[in-house]
C-alpha cells in the first residue's frame, strides 16, 4: 500500500469539544462569533501553544465563520503564537513598573541560561522568550508568566532557578473548565 | 486607619468559596435589592453615594446607568471591564482573585438596577487563571439560587458569563472592548452612538470597572448616603491603590480616599518610604497615561498646600503642575531613575498597543518612540525635544479614542517637568548613557 503524505487534519479532543460546546451557550444564538477569542485559547492549548493555519481553519470551521474573520483576530491579540514555540513560552513583562524592578537585567539573565534570545527558541526547543506589555502585577516586578501561571519577583538568580526547575518537570496540557491553577505566591499572602 | 469596605475580609481563609463569603455577609446586597427595592431606587442609591468609576475616568457611575437607554422588548447588558492592562495598575487582577463573590454579588445587583438579563465579565486573556476562579464562583452562586431563574423567588433572572480577551490594552476602551466580545478585533468604534444606545450586539449597554461595580456591594448594604460621607468633596468612598516602583512596601491599598500623598508613600501603614534608603524623585500617580509630577509637585500643589489622593486634589493645577487620580496606579521613582528612558518605555508600549485606526496615534506613536530612543541613546537634538511635544500634540484630541491623550500626556508632562534632563541627553550623551546613568539636576516646577 502507498504510505499517506496528506498531512492529517486537527481535531478538537472530545473535552475540548465539550468545552466549545458549554461556551457557545454564553451567547446569543446568532452571535456565535463572540465565542472565537474563547476558542482561539483553547486551540493554543491543545495544539502545542501555537495555532497554525490548519488550526485557525478549523476554529472557522467550528464556529461557520470564514478562515479570514479568524485570521484578521488572531494576528490582532498578542497572546496567540501563530508561529511554533518551544516548550515553555517564557513572557517576560517589559513595561516601566517591571522595567524599574530589573526587567531588562531579567531578559538578559535569562538569554543567557536559557541560550534563546528574546523572539525566539532555544536550540534545543525548550525554552521560547517573548517580551510582553504589563501583565498587571506590578507591585510584584519583574514577572514572567508561563502559560496560566505567573512567576513574580524573579529579581534574584536564586527566584529565576526555582522557576526553571519548576518548568522542568512541568508538562503543559489542556486546562478543563473550573480548574484552578493556584495562586501566585503574592497573592496568598496579601 | 482607615475604613476598608472592598477588602476588610480578604485575608479570610476560604473566602473565595461562597459558603464563607456568606457567612461573612455575602450577597445581602443581593437580598436587600431584590426583595426590597426596584431598579431605579437602587440607581438612586448609586448616585448618591457619589461613587465614580474606577477604571480611570472617574465619571459618576450612577449618573452612567441612568443615560441607560430602556426601548421595551430591547435586552440591555452590563459588562464588567476587567481588561486591567493600565502599567502600574494591579488591584482587579487581586480583588477578582480573592473576592470573585464580591465582584459577582456586584453584577447581579448592578444588573438588576439595569434591567439586564445576561451580563458579562471581561477579562483579560493573560489572567485565564482568574478567569477559572471566577467560574467557579459563578457556578456556586448558581447553585446557591442567586443566578439563573426567578432569583430568591423575586422573578427577576441572570445569566452572568465571563469572557476571556486575549492580550490587547485597547480593549480596555470600552467600545474596544465590545467589538472583543464580539469575536472581532478591537478596534474602538466611532462615537455616537454611545454603547448606553448601541452597545453590545448593538444593544443598551453599561460597561464598568471591576472596582466600581464591587462598590456598589458596600453602597446597597449601608446606603448611598453612608457611602458619601468617606472621602473628601467629590470623591467619596475608598479607593484601591495599586503602588509599585521603587517603594518599600509595594502592593494594594484600600484608602479611603482623602488621605496625604506624602502619608501614603512614607507612613508604614501604607508604602513605607522609598526603597534603599534613596530619595524620590517623581510619582506617575494614576497609571501610565497620567502626567508624571516630580517629587516637591506630588507632595504639595503649586500653592504649596498638602496634596491629597482625591481626583480633585491630584488634578489641581491642571497639566501644568498637576495629574490625575486615574485608575490608582501609583508608580514611584527614586532618584537613581532616568526619566528619559522611562518615558520612551512608556512610548513604545502606547506604539505597540495603539490600535493602528487613526493616523496621528498609529503614526505619533511610534514618531515619539523613535524620537526617544534617540534621545536615551545619545543620538538626539535640541529640535527632537520640540518634537516630541510637537508630536504629542498632534495626536491629542485627533482620535476616536482616549488611546491618542494616554500616549501623549506622559510625554508631554515629562519634557515639562523633566527639559533638563532631556537636554542633558543631547549636550552630554556620553554621561548620559553610561550604564546607571540619572541626571540629579532639578525639575521645572512650572
Amino acid at each position: 500500500m502507498e504510505p499517506t503524505t496528506a498531512p492529517t487534519k486537527p481535531q478538537f479532543s472530545p473535552a475540548a469539544q465539550a468545552e466549545i460546546k458549554r461556551l457557545l451557550t454564553h451567547y446569543p444564538e446568532d452571535r456565535s462569533k463572540s465565542a472565537l477569542l474563547p476558542i482561539l485559547h483553547i486551540a493554543q492549548a491543545e495544539f502545542g501553544g501555537w495555532v497554525s493555519p490548519e488550526v485557525q481553519d478549523l476554529v472557522a470551521e467550528t464556529l461557520g465563520i470564514k478562515p479570514i474573520e479568524v485570521y484578521e483576530v488572531s494576528s490582532f491579540y498578542t497572546q496567540y503564537n501563530l508561529k511554533q514555540v518551544g516548550k515553555h513560552v517564557l513572557e517576560i513583562c517589559r513595561t516601566g513598573p517591571c522595567m524599574l524592578r530589573g526587567s531588562d537585567e531579567l531578559t538578559a539573565h535569562l538569554e543567557r541560561i536559557t541560550g534563546a534570545k528574546v523572539g525566539s527558541t532555544s536550540p534545543d526547543g525548550t525554552f521560547t522568550l517573548k517580551e510582553v506589555e504589563c501583565l498587571a502585577a506590578c507591585g510584584f516586578a519583574p514577572i514572567v508568566q508561563v502559560r496560566e501561571k505567573y512567576y513574580e519577583q524573579l529579581d534574584t538568580p536564586e527566584a529565576v532557578d526555582a522557576m526553571l526547575n519548576e518548568l522542568k518537570s512541568l508538562v503543559h496540557r489542556p486546562i478543563l473548565p473550573w480548574e484552578e491553577t493556584g495562586l501566585p505566591n503574592s497573592l496568598k499572602n496579601y | 486607619m482607615g475604613r476598608k469596605l472592598l477588602t476588610e475580609h480578604i485575608n479570610v481563609e476560604g473566602i473565595n468559596t461562597f459558603e464563607v463569603y456568606r457567612k461573612h455577609g455575602g450577597y445581602r446586597s443581593v437580598e436587600k435589592a431584590l426583595k426590597t427595592m426596584t431598579p431605579d431606587e437602587v440607581v438612586e442609591e448609586v448616585k448618591k453615594s457619589g461613587l465614580r468609576g474606577r477604571g480611570g475616568a472617574g465619571f459618576p457611575t450612577g449618573m452612567k446607568w441612568s443615560f441607560l437607554a430602556k426601548p421595551e422588548g430591547v435586552p440591555r447588558y452590563l459588562v464588567c471591564n476587567a481588561d486591567e492592562s493600565e502599567p502600574g495598575t494591579f488591584k482587579d487582577r487581586q480583588l477578582m482573585s480573592k473576592l470573585p463573590h464580591l465582584l459577582i454579588e456586584g453584577m447581579i445587583t448592578g444588573s438588576y438596577a439595569l434591567g439586564a438579563r445576561t451580563s458579562y465579565i471581561y477579562i483579560r486573556g493573560e489572567l485565564l487563571y482568574v478567569l477559572r476562579i471566577l467560574e467557579k464562583a459563578i457556578a456556586e452562586a448558581y447553585a446557591a439560587g442567586f443566578l439563573g431563574e426567578n432569583i430568591l423567588g423575586s422573578g427577576y433572572s441572570l445569566d452572568l458569563h465571563v469572557h476571556p480577551g486575549a492580550g490587547a490594552y485597547i480593549c480596555g476602551e470600552e467600545t474596544a472592548l465590545l467589538e472583543s466580545l464580539e469575536g472581532k478585533r478591537g478596534n474602538p468604534r466611532n462615537k455616537p452612538p454611545f454603547p448606553a444606545v448601541q452597545g453590545l450586539y448593538a444593544r443598551p449597554t453599561v460597561v464598568n470597572n471591576v472596582e466600581t461595580i464591587a462598590a456598589v456591594v458596600p453602597i446597597i448594604n449601608e446606603g448611598g448616603d453612608e457611602y458619601a460621607k468617606l472621602g473628601v468633596g467629590k470623591s467619596t468612598g475608598t479607593k484601591l491603590i495599586s503602588a509599585c516602583g521603587h517603594l518599600n512596601k509595594p502592593g494594594i491599598y484600600e484608602i479611603e480616599l482623602g488621605v496625604p500623598v506624602e502619608e501614603f508613600i512614607y507612613s508604614d501603614e501604607y508604602c513605607g518610604g522609598i526603597w534603599k534608603g534613596r530619595d524620590l524623585k517623581a510619582v506617575v500617580a494614576g497609571g501610565s497615561s497620567v502626567p508624571i509630577l516630580p517629587k516637591e509637585l506630588i507632595l504639595k500643589n503649586a500653592a504649596g498646600e498638602n496634596r491629597l489622593m482625591t481626583y480633585e486634589s491630584l488634578s489641581d493645577g491642571g497639566f501644568v503642575t498637576g495629574t490625575m487620580l486615574g485608575s490608582g496606579g501609583f508608580i514611584a521613582m527614586d532618584e537613581t531613575t532616568c526619566i528619559v528612558k522611562n518615558t520612551w518605555n512608556f512610548s513604545r508600549f502606547y506604539h505597540h498597543e495603539s490600535c493602528g485606526q487613526c493616523s496621528p496615534c498609529r503614526e505619533g506613536t511610534g514618531w515619539m518612540e523613535k524620537v526617544l530612543h534617540r534621545l536615551e541613546h545619545g543620538h538626539g537634538s535640541m529640535h527632537d525635544i520640540d518634537l516630541l511635544v510637537s508630536v504629542a500634540k498632534q495626536i491629542e484630541g485627533n482620535t476616536i479614542c482616549p488611546l491618542g491623550e494616554a500616549a501623549a500626556w506622559p510625554v508631554a508632562a515629562a519634557v515639562r517637568h523633566f527639559r533638563h534632563e532631556f537636554e542633558w541627553h543631547v549636550t552630554n550623551p556620553k554621561e548620559a548613557t553610561a550604564p546607571g546613568a540619572a541626571y540629579r539636576g532639578t525639575a521645572v516646577l512650572a
